[in-house]
């Protein structure tokens, strides 16, 4: 079974997206960092900050972004094969629109909580 | 008339008496646009080599012996077109995952045993006589298990699955959708018994949902579904025992 997921794209689809939940971690991991600095006091958070702003964390933040907006597209792509039917009005709701709906709610939830910090932070 | 064309077929061969191993043999076979892979394996074995081995019965997406792996891909040959592939090689071999028996005939026994384990017949709820009558059934109840009685046993979605590749004793997709199928009948009350295995070791837990099972799967059973709505069961059944009088002893 070595290598088994190099064989088929489907395989290669279905690791990148098991492998990219690494930098969800990792992204949690940051902001558990973060939420640690800032209970030790105003220096300490004040250094995470500063180190937050420097071009490798950027560059760093940039990596999360893709990865997880992959993560979350190929997320909502497996909702038709893990969720119970959905059933209205006596009819099942077709995949697309059950990964459409998905993929519109992300972007929503996105968006709102984007325009949010924006105006804490103006 | 168009011209004929002439394609490669590399069928990997096995003869259990003679090879320790499989082995790949190139057969160029003259086709037609209207013929199949099936048709194909058909010409090599009237044509080139009657030891040829391989499955097949009613030549319409229907019997479901015909699966084999179609330049890696789990299809059956029957619905799969020579001409889709030309002027490229078509690769074939046994279905992924199975013990090959000869050629491209894979060894069904595990799968045989994993159906019988799943009890695939109406327990009677309540049972009846024949004075009582029929069980009847309303269209709602009906369409909670119709999709999962297009099951054709190809297994094709066992050739899909790494799963199965990785834990052999993995119950499986196809056999998996056809629990579902007479758990969700409303005539039924096996589903404690079915349940047992659904949470076994065998059981659903060994799928990490990859979905390539549903998308081989030629009479869109979508066994991946009833696998996977089978975790949130095993799991409801797991939590709700505590709130039941008796601790979900029997």
């Amino acid at each position: 079974m070595d290598g088994w997921w190099k064989k088929n794209p489907f395989y290669v689809e279905y690791m990148v997206h098991e492998g990219t939940a690494l930098f969800v971690a990792a992204y949690a991991i940051t902001l558990l960092v973060g939420l640690v600095r800032l209970g030790q006091g105003p220096e300490a958070w004040g250094g995470w900050l500063d180190a937050m702003k420097s071009p490798l964390s950027i560059i760093f933040h940039l990596a999360l972004l893709v990865a997880i907006a992959y993560h979350a597209l190929t997320w909502f792509k497996l909702f038709p094969l893990t969720m119970p039917p959905i059933v209205i009005n006596g009819k099942k709701v077709e995949p697309n629109v059950v990964v459409g709906s998905g993929w519109t709610a992300a972007i929503v939830a996105a968006l709102a909580l984007l325009g949010l910090v924006w105006r804490i932070a103006a | 008339m168009s011209e004929e064309k002439i394609i490669e077929i590399e069928v990997l061969r096995y003869l259990p008496e003679s090879d320790q191993a499989p082995h790949s043999e190139v057969y160029k076979v003259p086709f037609t646009d209207d013929m199949s892979v099936l048709q194909g394996a058909q010409y090599i074995k009237d044509n080139f080599d009657g030891s040829l081995t391989f499955r097949w019965s009613c030549r319409m997406a229907i019997c479901g012996s015909c699966g084999m792996m179609i330049n890696g891909i789990p299809k059956l040959s029957c619905e799969t077109f020579i001409r889709d592939y030309y002027p490229n090689r078509i690769s074939i071999e046994a279905l992924a995952n199975f013990p090959i028996e000869k050629d491209l005939v894979v060894d069904l026994s595990g799968f045989i045993e994993k159906l019988e384990s799943i009890q695939p017949y109406i327990i009677p709820k309540e049972p009846r006589t024949l004075e009582q009558g029929e069980y009847i059934q309303s269209p709602e109840e009906f369409n909670q298990y119709i999709q999962f009685t297009s099951c054709i046993n190809c297994t094709l979605c066992y050739a899909a699955c790494p799963q199965v590749g990785l834990n052999p004793d993995f119950i499986g997709p196809g056999a998996m959708a056809l629990l579902h199928r007479y758990n969700m009948d409303s005539r039924d009350g096996g589903q404690a018994q079915r349940m047992e295995l659904v949470a076994s070791e065998e059981g659903v837990y060994n799928c990490s949902a990859v979905g390539y099972c549903s998308e081989v799967c030629p009479k869109h059973v979508d066994p991946g579904n009833a696998v996977n709505i089978n975790k949130i069961n095993a799991a409801k059944d797991y939590f709700l025992r505590f709130l039941s009088p008796k601790g979900g002893a029997k």
